[in-house]
């Protein structure tokens, strides 16, 4: 690789998650992103980029050119702005992007946002827009909507390695008691394993409780080259390894049902930049748009073997400040899944971990941080390792 | 802001339901859907079904005349006559004028139709009390009436029903069987549920059905209401929210800490389905048949688009003499009088069948 700046995060700020019917796409997006510059004391003038990740809006709200409307409504003309799209991994390659674009020198000081707001939009309307993250000639049309196409790694997993429906059950429930912890989770409240199992099915094997829901929501981080981030930040969080990988957009297309290729070649990526192994991170943000998508989520990335990631949540061994602390903020499940948002929010709970600025969900001297971020069932897998900058 | 200046108050009402049934089981039958988890999420177990030569103005006629039989008056004294529904049989071409006529009010009076979703017959009220409170006429006939529709399999299936309650509204004291001592509402533009031209079926923005609208626009008016009067939640006997679902107005009450035993006695739409224009003016007979003099109710309607009409009614000595008289049917005879039909026949009485 050619010589790159060290990159590191010197402002983070997120919109409270959840139902907000009295909060628009652009309110949404100028809280987080003016949270995100209040963090590092930053008035505007130093900011020479912007990417923003967002799914759907055309679909959602009817509003396109998003790179334009940041830039217009943070008060940030002229300063170049860029909408990333990956599906729902849209925030994560937008930190990327934003990551690269200082990294290679190309600029001083970024602002990367994420953004989503889904609640103005009928149910059905929703579920066809996101449908959009797979193939839509294979897929979509054939009656394939997201819940189905998890609810067929579900069932696969189940059969190759016994997995059950307590285990999925015991991610939701973990995600919900995290989220208690973190008021800018869309949901506040504990559920217990029974009321994950009662719910109503979605799609059999995945029930209610077992789906991430849609929420309206926006989060921001500000990037820096590190030797400048002191003067801003008082902590700076650096991004030790940002790496990204493509698989084939449908699943059946796919070498495997019960493991996504593209998070596995990003992992090993992202760990070999680092120099870093499993065992060496403190804090995982995982993608868990599905509660099975986190069990397989968490053997792709290397903390459990292949088919031990049920077991392992159910025995309490991803819990808060357990053998690793997996989805702190609350994950999809539990903090909500405004899509373009959640790859950015992802890294603004990691900073707040390795700041130690994570308040009941705290992990214990956190140092080391991961995020995970996954665009369609798997097509798209984006991984980030951060450490606190010494 | 609404100004009371003059005491306004119900001589006489009268209610109606038409007498078939179809149980909440029975759409989830057909549609696939578990019927316990319905009953629960909605807390309805059962809905009224119009016969196929019943509509707005056959139960607003109906529930009128009960009205009249109660408050004993000559029907040639009324002089306005306001419906409130959003399932006029007609565009065009009152129900108003329908209902005037059958009851011998014509033609000496003003009548109209009135929509605002499930709410136009508390405004029917509203108007009534202005113009009896400035001595423009004797008497106004207020009725909230409607036979709801609810797309085929859409959530709405389950509670869309039919009925109709009429108030006759007066300014003598000494006719009073309630005094409406002040009245206060809230609206705002709130798409949370509408219904365009031509259109069938009614559409709703689901979840957005709920905080933003119904809850907002029930505990704004009623909050205003208590503070216009300076009253509180424990000057009130009864309480009679809208009734969309059987939840809702049980939520809405807690939320606000007023006893949820208060609603149980005007809390209808667990056997009979939401009647929309009529759900709350229902509510409000209901309470009327059982309250003593004294005792005070506290009714607030909604309507979807969206707007709350709170109001303060107090119980009068005359309600005793009037109840004992009155021949007629209450509303507890109208919910005792069923039959269940299945889904098939209540196709047929909706009109649901396309090949017809």
């Amino acid at each position: 690789m050619v010589f790159m700046r060290k990159v590191a995060i010197v402002g983070v700020g997120m919109s409270k998650f959840g139902e907000e019917w009295t909060r628009g796409y652009r309110d949404m997006l100028i809280e987080a992103g003016g949270r995100a510059l209040a963090d590092c004391n930053l008035h505007g003038e130093e900011i020479d980029g912007i990417y923003v990740g967002t799914m759907a809006p055309g679909s959602l709200v009817g509003q396109e050119h998003i790179g334009a409307l940041v830039a217009d409504f943070m008060g940030l003309n002229p300063v170049p702005a860029t909408r990333v799209e990956a599906a729902c991994a849209s925030g994560g390659v937008a930190l990327r992007t934003g990551y690269l674009a200082v990294a290679s020198g190309a600029h001083d000081c970024v602002v990367v946002g994420g953004v989503e707001k889904m609640t103005d939009t009928p149910g059905n309307e929703v579920t066809s827009a996101l449908g959009g993250a797979g193939d839509q000639e294979w897929e979509l049309f054939m009656g394939a909507t997201f819940p189905a196409i998890y609810a067929l790694m579900a069932r696969r997993h189940m059969l190759e390695y016994g997995t059950t429906e307590e285990q999925m059950a015991s991610v939701a429930v973990k995600n919900h008691l995290n989220a208690s912890k973190n008021k800018f989770a869309h949901f506040q409240n504990e559920i217990t394993i029974e009321m994950v199992l009662k719910s109503k099915a979605v799609a059999s094997p995945l029930k209610l409780f077992d789906c991430s829901p849609i929420t309206d929501g926006a989060a921001a981080v500000v990037l820096m080259p590190l030797e400048k981030a002191k003067k801003y930040a008082q902590m700076p969080i650096e991004i030790i390894a940002s790496a990204q990988a493509s698989d084939a957009l449908a699943l059946h297309s796919r070498e495997s049902m019960t493991s996504l290729r593209a998070t596995k070649v990003a992992a090993k990526k992202a760990f070999e930049t680092a120099n870093l192994a499993p065992k060496d991170i403190d804090v995982v943000e995982v993608h868990d748009c599905f509660t099975i998508a986190e069990i397989m989520a968490i053997e792709d990335l290397g903390f459990f073997e292949k088919g031990k990631g049920g077991a392992a949540t159910q025995e309490g061994k991803t819990a808060l400040n357990s053998e690793i602390s997996v989805n702190t903020s609350g994950g999809l499940k539990g903090c909500g899944h405004p899509v373009g948002a959640t790859g950015v929010k992802q890294a603004v709970e990691i900073a707040w971990q390795l700041r130690g600025q994570a308040e009941a969900r705290q992990v214990k001297d956190a140092k080391i941080g991961m995020t995970h971020n996954v665009g369609g069932s798997g097509a798209t897998a984006v991984v980030h390792i951060f450490k606190r900058a010494e | 802001m609404i100004v009371m200046l003059h005491s306004v108050g119900i001589v006489g009402y009268g209610s109606c339901v038409p007498k078939y049934r179809i149980k909440v089981e029975e759409i989830a039958r057909v549609w696939g859907e578990e019927a316990e988890r319905i009953k629960k999420g909605l807390g309805v177990s059962e809905k009224s079904v119009p016969d196929v030569d019943e509509d707005s103005a056959t139960l607003a006629v109906e529930a009128s005349r009960n009205a009249l039989a109660m408050a004993k008056i000559d029907p040639q004294k009324i002089g306005a006559v306001y419906i409130g529904s959003e399932s006029h049989p007609y565009a065009v071409k009152p129900t108003a004028s329908i209902v005037a006529e059958a009851i011998g009010a014509t033609p000496d009076l003003t009548a109209a139709d009135l929509e605002f979703a499930c709410k136009a017959g508390t405004a029917a009220i509203q108007i009534c009390m202005g113009m009896a409170g400035a001595g423009m006429i004797r008497y106004g006939l207020a009725v909230g009436a409607d036979t709801s529709q609810g797309r085929p399999g859409d959530a709405l299936e389950y509670t869309a029903s039919a009925g109709a309650a009429a108030f006759i509204i007066g300014s003598e004291k000494s006719e009073f069987v309630a005094e409406i001592e002040d009245t206060y509402s809230f609206t705002t533009d709130t798409p949370d549920f509408w219904r365009r031209q031509h259109a069938e079926f009614p559409s709703h923005g689901g979840r957005f059905t709920g905080a933003p609208a119904y809850f907002r626009h029930i505990m704004g008016a009623t909050q205003g209401l208590f503070e216009k009067t300076d009253t509180r939640a424990s000057d009130y006997d009864y309480f009679v929210f809208h009734q969309p679902n059987g939840k809702f107005p049980l939520e809405a009450a807690k939320k606000m800490g007023i006893d949820t035993e208060k609603l149980k006695a005007g809390l209808f739409t667990p056997v009979i389905g939401n009647t929309y224009s009529a759900a709350s003016p229902i509510g409000l007979a209901g309470v009327l048949d059982i309250a003593a003099p004294g005792q005070r109710i506290l009714v607030t309607s909604f309507g979807s688009g969206a707007g709350s009409d709170s109001f303060s009614i107090a119980v009068k000595e005359g309600i005793i003499a009037k109840r004992e008289a009155y021949e007629g049917w209450k509303l507890a005879d109208y919910i005792a009088h069923k039959e269940y039909v299945d889904y098939g026949v209540y196709v047929k009485h909706r009109r649901k069948l396309k090949s017809l």
